[in-house]
């Protein structure tokens, strides 16, 4: 028998929601831990950081000074990388600061400011080294995961779809919501993955798989501006976990000049 | 000072403390082999939820907040709504609450069986994760299997209720977009009777675990009801005698921020002072299920009580080893109360109360599964929020155990120095640090002057 692949779990700026999407495989995970060498999981076993690896998934953020020097690390020792979830992809919803003054909300959370290590931005992992496949979701969708994991470990590319929820919400023939009663819903214009989630629960979608391929943001701005959505809460609807992803960063608002840049605090 | 830098320090020191949700470090100074500090630091860089909340809608408190710690979401969204809720004075129906409560269970279970199977019971076997334990025998492998499905079962009630096992999408102030029928809640009892049986198994399993033999005065503080097994709402309560609202928390207990981490450490205090007795641990206190158990027991379901009376465990204990013991219990305690909410689950006549956003400050208090997360929110007249206070578990328990770590520290320095790694770990896992909750990447260096 060959050698086992070796898999590292790491994770950055985040709420690891998407690693323990992977815990959460609960069936899958002891086949996984059979097929491959789990060489790096700091929320499952206390092995140290060595070697290198075939597949790193890459949770969270870049938000410290330290953390850009990991991930460079990371990158070096790892074959394949690939990020998971919104905070990876995006910078998720604590890219919000990127927008105002980090050392206004220093000062807002922390008596002594000067004790916490930060940069300006929360960034996404391909903004300081190559990624090679974004998966999206906050959190990521345990089937997408899975699919994600086996393909690249087949050395094939994962079949993750591209266009947007409002596509499959029609297929599923789920009353549209804004259509119907007038709730701002951003389906249209977010990437599928979650099994149109949200519509079926009869909520208008957030966006939390980010920004589709080949879709009309300001199209969608415009239409729910005519139909009388507030403004700030039109902002807001775009500025949550994805908020720092093109497409939805400069929806509503302009994007601020100093930010960016990777500033140091 | 001069002296000190010219004393030769050794450092023994451990890259990561792993099977903690999150990153933090720990180290252990000692002079002459007696402990002179010990220092827990949160490594986990800050996100700043408190500051970019300002100028948020209240009613997007309950997601935004979930995403603060992906292991309880569902208890950031409980302390949410209700906070939000005070504000606007909504009452939500009691069909709403069970449903809440339900929701609840299911991350209870979920939690605690991940900590349980898969983060805490290695250390029992010095294995050094679940994976490595579930691969040394045939037996190990079926607890562990066990634990696994126990966790699904969880998962299935906060997806069904809440759409997703992680950060589910089904909350808001007022209710649900969307409640469940009879017959979909229904389908779950069947897993959930063996998730009981099993549970009942996992008490007895980790009940025969041993021991390290160690213990200290503690203050237990948890919330506290009489007609049931606290989780969603309750009066504040401790060992040493207090009890206050939720409301008065902020009169009891006091954050600071400390130089050595990014989150911040709270203690008790009285009127505002330290409670005399001035060391640097003076007000510590635990919160979660070893706190609740100790405090709550006499409200747990008979079931509970039954199980817990033929363990070798004597409870109260002081002996936070024994916190898996308990957290086996709340298990129980959730499954058995899942499925009562279940049997006698009437669907609301509406899945949320309207209302209308007004100005106000409200506060509230659930039991996350690692203890009490209060929330605290002040809106303006259009719902707008203008000030934003979230207290976490894990930053409650820092400074119980930093003191915990005191105590044991002159033992860990006889060790050699992997054994000594690890007694540390163990001692912290015991409090199953969310570290991501408490803003988080562990370490563990011990300095030898
Ligand atoms: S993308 Fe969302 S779920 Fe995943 S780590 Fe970030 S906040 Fe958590
Ligand atoms: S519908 Fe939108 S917000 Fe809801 S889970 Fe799917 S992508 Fe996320």
């Amino acid at each position: 028998m060959g050698k086992k692949p070796r898999v590292g779990v790491f994770k950055f700026a985040s709420c690891d929601g998407c690693q323990l999407s992977l815990l959460d495989c609960e069936e899958e995970l002891l086949e996984i831990a059979d097929r491959v060498e789990v060489a790096y999981f700091l929320e499952a076993t206390r092995l140290p950081l060595t070697g290198s690896f075939d597949l790193a998934l890459v949770e969270g953020s870049i938000s410290t000074p330290e953390q850009v020097e990991q991930i460079h690390d990371i990158r070096a020792r790892s074959r394949v990388l690939v990020t998971i979830g919104a905070c990876a992809t995006a910078g998720g919803i604590q890219a919000l600061r990127n927008f105002a003054s980090v050392h206004e909300f220093l000062r807002l959370v922390y008596a002594t400011p000067e004790y916490v290590e930060t940069l300006a931005t929360s960034t996404p992992i391909a903004d300081h080294v190559p990624v090679d496949f974004e998966l999206r979701g906050c959190p990521v969708n345990k089937t997408q995961l899975l699919e994600l994991i086996s393909a690249t470990l087949a050395g094939r590319r994962p079949n993750i779809p591209r266009h947007s929820v409002c596509i499959d919400c029609k297929r599923a023939g789920i009353t549209c919501l804004p259509v119907a009663y007038g709730v701002p819903c951003l389906g249209p214009v977010t990437q599928s993955g979650c099994g149109v989630l949200c519509p079926s629960y009869n909520r208008g979608c957030y966006g939390c798989f980010g920004p589709a391929q080949l879709t009309n943001v300001q199209g969608l701005v415009q239409a729910y501006r005519r139909a009388g959505v507030p403004e700030d809460e039109l902002d807001r609807l775009f500025h949550t976990f994805n908020a720092w992803a093109p497409g939805f960063r400069e929806s509503t608002r302009p994007v601020p000049k100093e930010t960016e840049g990777n500033t140091e605090h | 000072m001069a002296a000190r830098q010219s004393e030769r320090i050794k450092t023994i020191r451990v890259d990561a403390l792993a099977r903690v949700e999150g990153e933090g470090a720990f180290t252990i100074r000692l002079r002459d082999h007696r402990v002179e500090d010990v220092q827990l630091r949160i490594y986990e860089p800050p996100r700043f939820y408190e500051a970019f909340m300002r100028g948020r809608a209240a009613t997007e408190a309950p997601d935004i907040t979930a995403r603060i710690c992906g292991i309880c979401p569902v208890a950031y969204q409980m302390s949410a709504v209700r906070a939000v809720e005070k504000i606007y004075q909504i009452h939500v129906p009691p069909e709403i609450r069970a449903l809440r409560q339900l929701l609840y269970c299911g991350e209870w279970i979920e939690s605690h069986s991940l900590h349980i199977y898969l983060l805490h019971a290695p250390d029992f076997f010095r294995a050094e994760s679940a994976l490595a334990l579930a691969k040394s025998s045939p037996e190990l492998r079926q607890h562990i299997e066990r634990g696994l499905r126990m966790k699904r079962h969880g998962n299935e009630i906060v997806e069904m209720i809440g759409g997703r096992a992680v950060h589910p999408i089904n909350v808001k102030v007022g209710g649900f977009y969307r409640v469940p029928t009879r017959e979909e809640l229904q389908r779950l009892l069947p897993d959930l009777r063996w998730g009981r049986d099993a549970a009942i198994e996992t008490a007895k399993w980790v009940a025969s675990f041993d021991f390290p033999d160690f213990t200290d005065d503690y203050e237990f503080v948890a919330l506290q009801r009489e007609d049931e097994y606290a989780i969603l709402d309750g009066v504040v309560c401790s060992n040493k005698g207090l009890r206050i609202r939720e409301e008065e928390f902020p009169d009891h207990f006091r954050e600071e921020q400390v130089p050595h981490s990014h989150a911040l450490h709270s203690r008790k205090v009285s009127n505002g002072e330290a409670v005399p007795g001035s060391d640097r641990f003076a007000g510590c206190y635990q919160v979660g299920p070893l706190a609740r158990w100790n405090l709550n027991r006499a409200m747990a379901p008979e079931i509970a009580r039954q199980v817990e009376a033929d363990l070798p465990v004597r409870f109260p204990t002081a002996n936070p080893y024994q916190s898996i013991v308990a957290r086996s219990l709340e298990v129980l305690t959730a499954f058995d109360t899942a499925i009562k909410l279940i049997e006698a689950y009437e669907p609301p006549a509406s899945p949320s109360v309207p209302f209308e956003p007004r100005s106000g400050t409200g506060a509230a208090i659930t039991e996350a599964p690692r203890g009490m997360l209060y929330h605290r929110y002040t809106t303006d007249d259009r719902g707008i929020l203008t000030e934003v206070t979230i207290i976490p578990p894990t930053s409650q328990n820092q400074l119980r155990i930093e003191k915990d770590l005191y105590l044991i520290a002159p033992r860990l320095v006889e060790l050699p120095e992997e054994d000594a790694c690890w007694e540390a770990e163990f001692a912290i896992r015991n409090y199953d640090p969310c570290i991501s909750c408490a803003t988080h990447f562990l370490k563990l260096q011990i300095e030898r002057q």
